[in-house]
């Protein structure tokens, strides 16, 4: 009796478990199979290369593309930098009691819980209302140059959302280089600089790419935060300065569904649109792991 | 104590010319918190000399080779008294911490190659100073002395973790000799490596003190015997006998001494 119970329950997780593995999996391969087969019909040279048309009905996605690249490169062109540095900060430089660098740490901590849209208000609010309109004051005599919505101040709010990612990324990868690296370093007359430049990043480059692979796949398909802060229903040319607004994929995407004059003529084109969406943020990774798996490799040799 | 320090410096030997003092150390005490690990020390090193320091562990060797380029400096241990390098106090507040450390190196315990090539490990310290260029000479030269030469002339360019750990030893050794130093520190460093690789060191010591002086930190009392012309006796913290090598080994002055040497103890 006894043992029929436990075999009974022993079957019953492994089923259970079982179809919570299925069931993730078949949400995926629905979500990805829906995508490709209505979207990837649409596809074609012209579609990815020419600028929409006839009130989003007829067209390609150009500027979009064009916009979401440019944006997700300025964006890690912020965070890159200032996430590195402020892990170094935290883990070679704070002193090592400080009640301060808890403090620290759980702000960031705190940074990666705030909803994207709380980041997109506090991007209108600061860069564009406070940084810009106070650059505008000082140094255009008061001319609308940087207080508007801009591909500067959008790339600058995905960056501070995307942050944390960096931030943690790198402390772990500082955090598991051996204490006796240091030492080594230390004991043939390194400075503090030196040995994290020669010591320390060279062994932590791939956990800060990992790091930047997450906030980049992150900052690609984040609609909310560039809302207020630079993204275009619509432009009839491409960003070439950092102070102009842009169209970017994910917002094309919320744009064609809830705009559209004519749902069925821009159905296969938002489909198409989805599909370009998901295959770019792939491809980002993609390259990303790639690069990450040959820097692993050149240290180990 | 008193009559170990009063020994101090004051060579027996009747030579022509007294062997000049290198570093010396006056009244060390080093703390970690309030556990006390080394009393009161004080001590000579000469040029051109092999110091050989003895002790059960836990007696303090390591912490006073670390004392001696300030590495205690990272392990947060309060240290008193002075260490005298070529006559200037390294704990000064004046002193560069970086330059010690480029005129007094280390070679730790285990092994410490870092994750790069063979070259670029020997650079290091090089790089460190912000030196560019081409040492291929003095790589050259660095591994000829620590014996490693003819095992890696041909892979200087792969992983420095692909050699065995004797090599890797003799390597981290080389490593040390890049910066031309003036005084060389090795805490056990045969501890792990087979008698051969331990017979290559104990080889390149006898060459390399010729252009410098070296203390050998070492639990084998064996290889104090066999390697070095003077040697210090530490037990709890407490110098407790340097003296010659020949000397201390055959008729020490403290009974502790005899009966650590002989293996009665520790």
């Amino acid at each position: 009796m006894k043992r029929r119970w436990i075999n009974f329950v022993s079957r019953f997780f492994t089923i259970a478990t079982g179809l919570a593995c299925l069931a993730v999996t078949v949400m995926v391969a629905l979500i990805l199979g829906n995508v490709v087969r209505h979207g990837f019909g649409h596809l074609s040279w012209k579609f990815l290369s020419t600028a929409p048309s006839a009130g989003m009905t007829e067209g390609g996605i150009f500027p979009a593309i064009f916009g979401t690249a440019f944006l997700v490169i300025l964006m890690t062109l912020a965070v890159v930098p200032l996430g590195v540095c402020t892990a170094i900060y935290l883990q070679e430089y704070a002193p090592a009691r400080s009640r301060w660098v808890p403090l620290v740490r759980m702000a960031i901590q705190n940074l990666a819980g705030v909803p994207a849209i709380v980041f997109g208000l506090f991007g209108l609010g600061f860069f564009i209302q406070f940084l810009g309109k106070g650059i505008d004051r000082f140094f255009f005599g008061g001319d609308l140059v940087f207080g508007q919505p801009a591909i500067l101040w959008a790339a600058l709010t995905l960056a501070l959302l995307t942050l944390p990612t960096v931030v943690v990324a790198t402390e772990e990868a500082l955090r598991v280089v051996p204490r006796a690296h240091r030492e080594v370093a230390y004991s043939l007359g390194a400075t503090r600089w030196r040995m994290v430049r020669h010591v320390l990043l060279p062994q932590a480059v791939s956990g800060i790419l990992t790091g930047t692979i997450l906030a980049v796949s992150r900052g690609a398909g984040e609609v909310a935060p560039i809302l207020f802060t630079g993204a275009a229903y619509y432009l009839p040319y491409l960003p070439k300065r950092l102070n102009q607004q842009f169209m970017e994929l994910g917002y094309h995407v919320y744009v064609m569904a809830t705009q559209s004059p004519d749902v069925d003529a821009t159905m296969p084109i938002l489909y198409a649109t989805v599909f370009v969406l998901l295959a770019l943020t792939f491809t980002l990774n993609f390259a990303a792991i790639l690069i990450r798996s040959k820097i692993r490799r050149r240290m180990k040799r | 104590m008193a009559a170990a320090r009063g020994h101090l410096g004051l060579s027996d030997e009747t030579t022509a010319a007294p062997p000049k003092e290198k570093m010396a150390v006056r009244h060390l005490t080093v703390k970690a918190g309030k556990t006390p690990i080394l009393n009161d020390v004080s001590l000579s090193l000469l040029e051109n000399e092999i110091l050989a320091v003895i002790g059960p562990s836990g007696s303090g060797k390591t912490s006073f080779l670390r004392c001696l380029n300030r590495l205690t400096d990272l392990d947060g241990l309060s240290v008193e008294g002075e260490a005298l390098l070529d006559g200037h106090n390294i704990f000064a507040s004046e002193a560069d911490v970086t330059l010690l450390r480029r005129r007094v190196s280390v070679v730790f315990a285990t092994p410490t190659p870092l994750p790069m090539s063979v070259a670029d490990n020997l650079k290091l310290g090089l790089r460190f100073k912000a030196e560019v260029g081409h040492p291929e000479g003095r790589m050259e030269k660095s591994l000829r002395a620590a014996f490693l030469w003819d095992e890696v002339k041909d892979r200087l360019g792969s992983s420095a973790l692909d050699l065995s750990g004797g090599q890797q030893q003799r390597l981290c050794l080389a490593r040390s000799l890049m910066l031309e130093p003036e005084v060389l520190l090795l805490d056990e460093p045969c501890s792990g490596l087979d008698p051969i690789s331990t017979a290559k060191i104990e080889e390149a010591l006898q060459g390399l003190k010729k252009t410098m002086a070296i203390v050998l930190v070492t639990n084998n009392v064996k290889q104090a015997s066999r390697t070095s012309d003077r040697t210090a006796f530490l037990l709890m913290g407490d110098l407790i006998e340097v003296d010659d090598t020949g000397r201390l080994f055959t008729s020490p002055r403290e009974e502790r001494t005899a009966d650590y040497v002989s293996g009665r103890f520790g």
